[in-house]
């Protein structure tokens, strides 16, 4: 029984179930973006506050249910296909233990939707970070729990996967850069589960009575041991979808395998035991382990993030010069496929994630300028940078390249897909500048009411920071109209979009039911070949082959140094205290 | 098309790497490194730190020493709320419940005052503001800290740690006089 099909538009082999899993996985991700996006609405029209558009009740219901279902519902499904589609596709091996895989996603499911109920029940407005000695109602943490256990059955049907192909010799070599990256993410994504099930556990314990009390410190500290090496998921993800994308769009090549390899390493060894960037102004923890923690593990993984920074679109730039773009320093990305919404997606989120995300997220995690960013909206403004733009819109770049190949339907409204990228980015970096700006202005995140109606002491806010949290909610509308593109065209495709030869109908579209017994026409796919040889020359250049790129970099560097030490200066004029 | 295909050449990690990428890495690494060094300077050097002090202690515990320094030092009220002013260089305490800052100091200017800080029930955030100073009160903890008013004014203390439905009452005040 032949169980592979080919892609006739890109090559790629599909194993059966793990392509059921995949859209499976997908489609689910893409059903919590769109409850995560319509409580936006309400959670942005709320911080503007001339609109202050929800009651105080919903308004914190609304942005405990934003967070988790964007944070980790959307975003953890979504990588469970990229899993999938990293390991079997790209290595064209059969999937380990598909039943397995079925039964961690049934048990995603679940556990996502108790989640939900608890929340919309009304008694679990606790945030996804639910600090102890807040409380929830117990399903909510039971929710989390079964969703983290139903992750990591399939991040072990990855690990089985790759030990099928590496068994069966589906491939030579080495495997590619790309899956790479993706075991990267799923290594860090064992850990993470394991921290939450340290702490996620004795705290679900603690809601029904078993435990009479959590240590608020502790569970701080442990919880971002989740919370933190979680968001290096994402980062190892999404990096490992740019390279993917500048490889499927461009030819691009790694400029080495081995740096880029390296940078991954990175990942592993430090960044997911930082944790001490969450608590840098808690008390009880020491001095030495903050500075030891928020540095080594932090700032190694930087340099590994600066390292991709480079080489992704440096390989852009390499393939696109070979392809006859040398004019200037720039004519190779000036002529990059900017109307094709799978490019323009991957690059923004490069730049944002990079310029925005990066910057403002190893300032704030500085030991002491921490002191004036922590909890104020600066910080969702710096986590919107890299994981609503960073990640989301690296993922929705992929759902283009995967509506076709992957679910086998025209795009519908490919104008409008077109626009899509910019909507969404342009939106979300008018939302991030200004929250930036406003934080700074001393804004609090999650906070209801910043004229604090009712309250027996008052204070006023300049009203700068009324205006710019207007502009970051105008703004927050454009990423919101962004992302219902978004949602509008994937969605629309898969229901009535062109059917592409072999062509998949409703069910094998949202059900993840196979396609026809006829198109599964390859037992074994042929062996992956290693990429060819580059010449002798071309080695390890000595020269700068990519110069666009390089000047990008140094235009970060520079910015990056700047920005840093002008909040230094900021931090130097307050009050002295230690 | 090769960032998904395996390596060109199977012994990958001998190949040798670009100029380009070395000199990045070795810049980015330089700049990791100056970052790195600035926190132990400014640990010494600096004049804003975050506390190094802190203490288990329980809300009872805490609760009875805030009411201590509120008896010996009470000025007047306002709103309810005691107006304390501790004599300069002494040790001051401040507890966060649902939803109130307690007690309000009168501080002055250019004196040091040893700030501790706890909470009686739920995690708050104690956020100076206009200044922008922010620390995580954390209950079952206290947190000591050293603070130098330099200008004199009114500043209020916001909650910015959520803190339940009346999270935006939870707002306190700090006089500092010349
Ligand atoms: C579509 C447009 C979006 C808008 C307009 C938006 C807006 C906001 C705003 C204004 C806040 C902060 C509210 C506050 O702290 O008071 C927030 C919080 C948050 N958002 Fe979004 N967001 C969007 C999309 C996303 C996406 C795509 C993700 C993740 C992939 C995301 C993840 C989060 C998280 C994790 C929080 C923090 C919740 C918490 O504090 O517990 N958002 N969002
Ligand atoms: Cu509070
Ligand atoms: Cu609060």
């Amino acid at each position: 029984m032949a169980e592979f099909r080919t892609c006739p538009d890109s090559g790629f082999y599909f194993h059966k179930s793990a392509e059921s899993l995949m859209k499976v996985n997908a489609v689910l991700g893409v059903v919590f973006l769109l409850v995560a996006g319509v409580l936006a609405v309400g959670v942005v029209l709320t911080r503007w506050q001339e609109v202050h558009l929800l009651s105080a009740e919903a308004f914190y219901m609304g942005l405990t249910a934003h967070g988790i279902n964007a944070l980790i519902f959307w975003i953890i499904f979504f990588e469970m296909a990229i899993l999938h589609f990293a390991s079997s596709t790209l290595l064209r091996c059969r999937l380990a233990t598909p039943a397995w895989a079925w039964i961690g996603f049934i048990l995603m499911v679940i556990g996502a939707v108790m989640n939900n109920v608890a929340v919309f029940q009304g008694n679990s407005s606790v945030m996804m970070t639910s600090y102890a000695p807040m409380q929830a109602a117990p399903h909510f943490y039971l929710g989390l729990i079964l969703f983290a256990v139903g992750a990591l059955l399939q991040v072990f049907v990855f690990f089985g996967t790759l030990v099928v192909a590496h068994q069966e010799k589906t491939y030579e070599g080495s495997v590619p850069l790309v899956t790479f990256g993706a075991i990267t993410a799923a290594i860090i994504a064992v850990f993470t589960i394991a921290s939450g099930a340290i702490i996620l556990i004795p705290t679900f314990l603690w809601s029904i009575g078993y435990i009479s009390h959590i240590d608020a410190e502790m569970y701080r500290i442990v919880w971002w041991g989740l919370g933190h090496s979680s968001q290096q998921v994402n980062v190892a993800a999404h990096v490992s979808v740019w390279y993917l994308l500048a490889g499927v769009l461009f030819g691009a090549r790694p400029m080495s395998e081995k740096v880029s390899r390296m940078a991954f390493l990175l990942y592993i060894l430090f960044l997911q035991l930082a944790c001490a960037h969450h608590i840098l102004v808690d008390p009880g923890v020491s001095t030495e382990w903050r500075i030891f923690n928020t540095s080594y593990a932090m700032y190694l993984a930087v340099l590994a993030s600066m390292i991709h920074g480079l080489t992704v679109p440096g390989s852009i730039e390499v393939a696109q010069r070979k392809k006859g773009l040398t004019n200037g320093i720039f004519e190779w990305l000036r002529k990059a496929p900017w109307d094709n919404p799978v490019f323009s997606g991957m690059f923004i989120s490069l730049l944002v994630f990079g310029f925005i995300g990066g910057i403002t997220g190893v300032v704030m995690g500085t030991l002491q300028i921490n002191l004036i960013i922590h909890n104020t909206i600066y910080v969702p403004a710096h986590f919107h940078a890299t994981v609503a733009v960073g990640t989301t819109l690296a993922f929705m770049a992929l759902t283009y390249l995967l509506i076709p190949v992957l679910f086998r339907r025209e795009m519908i409204f490919p104008k409008l897909a077109k626009l899509q990228p910019y909507i969404f980015g342009g939106g979300m970096t008018i939302l991030i500048l200004f929250m930036l700006g406003a934080g700074t202005l001393g804004v609090s995140r999650r906070h209801w009411d910043m004229d604090f109606t009712g309250a027996a002491l008052g204070f006023e806010y300049p009203g700068m920071a009324y205006t710019l949290m207007a502009i970051a909610a105008i703004g927050g509308l454009l990423a919101i109209v962004g992302g219902a593109i978004y949602l509008l065209v994937a969605v629309g495709s898969l229901m009535f979009g062109k059917k592409l030869e072999p062509s998949a109908g409703f069910l094998q579209s949202f059900l993840g039911k196979s396609l026809a017994a006829s198109v599964y026409n390859t037992n074994r796919p042929e062996t992956l070949p290693m990429a060819p040889k580059l010449s002798v020359e071309e080695h390890g250049s000595s020269g700068f082959e990519a110069p666009g790129t390089f000047a990008l970099a140094m235009v970060l560097l520079v910015s990056f140094v700047v920005y840093y030490f002008i909040n230094w200066k900021y931090l130097a004029s307050v009050w002295p205290l230690g | 098309m090769t960032s998904y295909m395996p390596p060109a050449e199977r012994i990958w990690w001998k190949m040798p790497v670009g100029r380009q990428e070395l000199v990045w890495i070795a810049i980015s690494l330089v700049w990791c490194l100056i970052m790195f060094l600035m926190m132990p300077y400014w640990h010494i050097y600096g004049k804003q730190n975050p506390a190094t002090e802190a203490y288990q202690t329980t809300p009872a515990k805490f609760g009875a020493r805030v009411q201590e320094m509120v008896e010996q030092y009470q000025v007047r009220e306002e709103s309810g709320i005691p107006v304390v002013k501790p004599p300069a260089g002494s040790d001051i305490y401040m507890l966060g419940r649902l939803w109130q800052w307690y007690p309000i100091f009168e501080l002055e200017k250019d004196q040091s005052y040893r700030l501790h800080l706890s909470s009686m029930d739920w995690q708050h955030g104690f956020s100076l503001q206009p200044i922008n100073v922010n620390l995580q009160v954390v209950p079952g903890y206290e947190m000591v800290l050293q603070i130098t008013p330099d200008q004199a004014g009114e500043y209020g203390v916001v909650c910015n740690e959520y803190c339940g439905i009346g999270h935006h009452l939870m707002v306190g005040r700090i006089y500092v006089g010349e």
